[in-house]
C-alpha cells in the first residue's frame, strides 16, 4: 500500500485545504445573503463564473495573456486582476440586488428564489454571447506559473494551492473583522436578527443589504479566479459552475447557513469528504472503478445526514417556531 | 317524519350509479386521449405532435410536483430525481424485456399490442419505483421544513443523478443481453453515457391518458378530505396538527403521490426521447418543473396546465432567435415574478376567476 504513505497523506491534506478554501470563499457569499434576506441566491454561482471570465477579459486586455506562454505576465498582474475582478463582481452583485431582488423584498420567498434562478439563467446566457465571453472554453493559466515553492517530505508545495489557502485565510479573516468588528458589521447582524427592529433603530436596511451583496460577490469573484487558475475556464452556461455553486452552497448549509464561521467549517467538512474520503475509499477498493465516481454522493450524503440530525447545520442556531 | 338513519338508504345512490359516477371522468379521459392520438395528432402535423407530447409530459410532471409544492406546501427541488428513477425502471423493462421476450430491440406496432402492454407495465413499474423513492424523500419532512427540506430534495436529486452515472455499461449486443437474466441486467443502465435505444413507445394517447388521469385525480384530491388536509398543512402546519390532521402522514402521502406520477412522466420522457441521460435529469430539470408550477400558480390545476403549455410552446416558437431566446426567457421570468408574484392563476382555478364568470354570464344572456 505505497499509495497511502505519509507523503500521500500530506499531499491529500494540501489538496483538501485548497479545495476547502475555494468552497469557503463561495459559501460565504451564500451564507451572508441567506443570513440577511433568508433566500437562496442561486445566481451566486454565476457571479463566480463571471468573476473568472472577467479576470480573463482584464488580463487579456492588459496583454498579459497575449504570449500564451505560462508565467509571461509580470508579478503584479495577478493581484491587480484580482482586485479589479472583485470590484466588478461587487458592483454586479449590488446591481442585481437593486434591480431584481429589492422589488421582491416583501414577496413570498419562493418568488425571490425563482427570480434568482432567472438572474442565473440571464447571466449564463448573456455570458455565452459572442460579444460578451463567447461560447468556447478558454484558460487563464498564462497569467501565473504553478511553480513549486518548496518540497516538504517528498511533497511539492505548489503555488496555486498555497495561494488559494493563503488568500482564503486573508479574506475570511477580513470578512470576520468586518462582520464582528465594525459598525457596518453590527448593522448587518442586527438586520439578520430582525430587519424591522433594526430599521427602527436607525439602520438603513437597503445600504446593509447592498454591502452584503458587495462583500459576497467580491469573494465569489476571488473564488472564480482561483477556480479558473486550477481548472479550464468553461463557458458561463456550463454545468460545472452550477455544481461548484451547489457544493459551496451545501457547505454553507452544513455549517449552518447564515453563520460566517459555519460556512468556513462546512466548507472544510465538504472538502474533507470530497478529497480525503474519496482518496482513501478509492485506495481501499482498487478493483471497483465506479467507486471513483462517488465524490458527489459523499457531498450530498453528508448534507442529508447533517440536516437529518442537526437541521440547522453544525454551527447554526435552532430556531424555535412560535405558535 | 322518519328518523334520519332510516332515510339515508333511500337517498344513497345505487351501487352502479356511484361506481359509474366515479369512473365517468376516467372514461372521458380515455376517450379524450384517444381523440388526441387519432384526430389532433394527424391534424397538426409532426412538429406540433412533438410539441404536444412535450406539453403533455410537462403537464404530468408539473402537475405531480404541484401536489407536493402547491397543495402540501413542501418545497421540493428534486423532482427530476423521481423522473430519473421511473425512467430507468421503465427503460430497463422495455429495452431488455423486448430483447428477452420478443427477440427485437425495435418497438412492436399495434394499438395495445404486446409491445404497448409491456410499455404500460413499464410505466406502472416506473411509478411504483419512483414512489418508493417518494417515501425515502418524504420521511425527512418529519424533521425538516421550508428551505432545509428544499435543500434535502436538491441533495436527493443530485444523488440520483450520480447513481445513474455509476451504473454499469449498457450491453447493446442481442446475444450478450440474452445471456444475462433480467435481474442481472438491472445494474446495466448505461452509466455516464446514458441509457440509449429505448424503444419509442410514447404516443399522444399514452401521454394524454396519464395526463388526464392525473388531472382528474388532483382535481378530486383538491376537493376531498385528504386534499383539505394537504392545504391545511400548507397554510399552517401547527394549526393543522391542532385540528387533528396527521401532518406526517399527509406529507409523506403527497410525496408518494407526486413521485408516482413523476416516475410515469420519466418513463414517457425516456420512451419519447429514446434515451436517458442522467446529466439531463439533474438540478436544472427540477428547476424547470418548479418554474412551470410557480409561473402557472402554486396549487392551481388549470394554472399548471397553462404554465406547462406556455413554457413548452413559447421556446419552440422563438427557436429562430437562438442566442437571445434564453436571455428573453430569463428576463421574462424575473419580470413575471416581480409584476405577478402569484403566477398566472394564483391559487384559483380557471372557473373560479371573475373573468370566467363574466364569460359565462355573457353566454347565458
Amino acid at each position: 500500500m505505497s499509495s497511502l504513505s505519509a507523503s500521500d497523506l500530506l499531499q491529500t491534506t494540501i489538496n483538501f485545504l485548497a479545495v476547502g478554501g475555494l468552497y469557503a470563499l463561495i459559501a460565504l457569499g451564500y451564507t451572508l445573503v441567506y443570513g440577511i434576506l433568508r433566500f437562496i441566491n442561486f445566481a451566486h454561482s454565476d457571479i463566480v463564473s463571471w468573476g473568472a471570465w472577467i479576470a480573463l477579459t482584464v488580463a487579456s486586455a492588459a496583454g498579459w495573456l497575449a504570449s500564451g506562454r505560462s508565467g509571461a505576465a509580470p508579478a503584479f498582474a495577478l493581484p491587480l486582476v484580482l482586485l479589479v475582478t472583485m470590484a466588478v463582481c461587487a458592483a454586479m452583485g449590488v446591481t442585481i440586488e437593486r434591480l431584481a431582488y429589492r422589488p421582491l423584498r416583501k414577496a413570498p420567498r419562493l418568488n425571490v428564489l425563482i427570480t434568482a434562478i432567472g438572474v442565473s439563467l440571464f447571466l449564463q446566457n448573456v455570458g455565452l454571447l459572442d460579444k460578451v465571453f463567447g461560447n468556447r472554453p478558454s484558460t487563464i493559466s498564462a497569467l501565473l506559473q504553478n511553480d513549486v515553492l518548496a518540497t516538504v517530505g517528498g511533497v511539492q508545495l505548489r503555488l496555486f494551492d498555497m495561494l488559494t489557502i493563503f488568500l482564503t485565510l486573508v479574506l475570511v479573516v477580513v470578512l470576520e473583522r468586518i462582520v464582528y468588528g465594525t459598525r457596518m458589521g453590527r448593522a448587518m447582524r442586527a438586520v439578520s436578527f430582525d430587519e424591522r427592529v433594526a430599521s427602527l433603530m436607525g439602520v438603513n436596511v437597503n445600504v446593509v443589504v447592498s454591502v452584503t451583496f458587495a462583500l459576497g460577490s467580491a469573494l465569489a469573484g476571488a473564488g472564480g479566479i482561483l477556480f479558473a487558475l486550477r481548472n479550464d475556464l468553461r463557458m458561463t452556461a456550463d454545468a460545472s459552475w452550477v455544481l461548484l455553486g451547489l457544493k459551496a452552497f451545501v457547505a454553507a448549509v452544513v455549517g449552518g447557513i447564515g453563520n460566517v464561521r459555519g460556512a468556513a467549517a462546512g466548507a472544510l467538512l465538504i472538502a474533507f469528504v470530497e478529497v480525503f474520503v474519496h482518496r482513501y475509499v478509492n485506495a481501499a477498493f482498487p478493483d471497483k472503478p465506479w467507486v471513483g465516481q462517488l465524490q458527489d454522493i459523499y457531498v450530498f450524503g453528508i448534507l442529508i445526514l447533517v440536516l437529518m440530525f442537526k437541521p440547522s447545520g453544525l454551527l447554526g442556531k435552532a430556531v424555535r417556531e412560535k405558535v | 317524519m322518519r328518523a334520519l338513519q332510516d332515510r339515508v338508504p333511500d337517498l344513497r345512490p345505487a351501487l352502479a350509479t356511484s361506481v359509474g359516477r366515479s369512473a365517468l371522468p376516467f372514461a372521458i379521459a380515455v376517450v379524450l386521449a384517444f381523440a388526441m392520438d387519432k384526430l389532433v395528432g394527424p391534424a397538426v402535423g409532426a412538429t406540433w405532435t412533438k410539441i404536444l407530447l412535450d406539453v403533455g409530459i410537462a403537464i404530468l410532471l408539473a402537475g405531480s410536483l404541484n401536489v407536493i409544492n402547491g397543495y402540501a406546501g413542501q418545497f421540493s427541488i428534486g423532482h427530476a430525481g423521481f423522473m430519473l428513477a421511473g425512467g430507468y425502471a421503465a427503460a430497463w423493462l422495455t429495452f431488455y424485456g423486448s430483447v428477452h421476450w420478443f427477440g427485437t430491440k425495435e418497438p412492436i406496432a399495434g394499438f395495445l399490442g404486446k409491445g404497448q402492454l409491456l410499455f404500460l407495465a413499464g410505466c406502472v413499474l416506473a411509478g411504483v419505483i419512483a414512489s418508493v423513492f417518494g417515501v425515502i424523500v418524504g420521511l425527512p419532512t418529519l424533521r425538516l421544513r421550508g428551505d432545509y427540506l428544499a435543500i434535502v430534495t436538491l441533495g436527493f436529486g443530485e444523488i440520483m443523478r450520480v447513481l445513474g452515472q455509476i451504473t454499469a455499461r449498457q450491453p447493446k449486443n442481442m446475444t450478450t443481453i440474452k445471456d444475462m437474466s433480467m435481474f442481472d441486467l438491472s445494474n446495466n443502465l448505461g452509466g455516464a453515457e446514458g441509457f440509449s435505444q429505448v424503444p419509442s413507445y410514447t404516443t399522444l394517447f399514452f401521454v394524454y391518458l396519464f395526463a388526464f388521469v392525473l388531472l382528474v385525480l388532483v382535481y378530486r384530491l383538491k376537493y376531498s378530505t385528504q386534499g383539505r388536509a394537504l392545504l391545511a398543512v400548507r397554510e399552517n402546519e401547527i394549526a393543522a396538527e391542532a385540528m387533528g390532521v396527521d401532518t406526517t402522514r399527509v406529507k409523506v402521502v403527497a410525496f408518494i403521490f407526486g413521485a408516482f406520477f413523476a416516475g410515469i412522466g420519466g418513463s414517457l420522457y425516456a420512451h419519447q426521447v429514446g434515451a436517458l441521460d442522467p446529466k439531463e435529469l439533474g438540478f436544472m430539470k427540477s428547476i424547470d418543473l418548479v418554474i412551470i408550477v410557480v409561473i402557472g400558480g402554486m396549487g392551481s390545476i388549470t394554472g399548471v396546465v397553462l404554465g406547462a403549455a406556455i413554457l413548452v410552446i413559447l421556446p419552440e416558437v422563438f427557436r429562430q432567435f437562438a442566442d437571445y431566446r434564453m436571455i428573453a426567457y430569463a428576463l421574462a421570468l424575473i419580470l413575471v415574478m416581480i409584476l405577478r408574484p402569484q403566477g398566472i392563476m394564483g391559487v384559483k382555478e380557471l372557473w373560479e376567476t371573475s373573468w370566467w364568470r363574466r364569460q359565462l354570464a355573457r353566454l347565458k344572456k
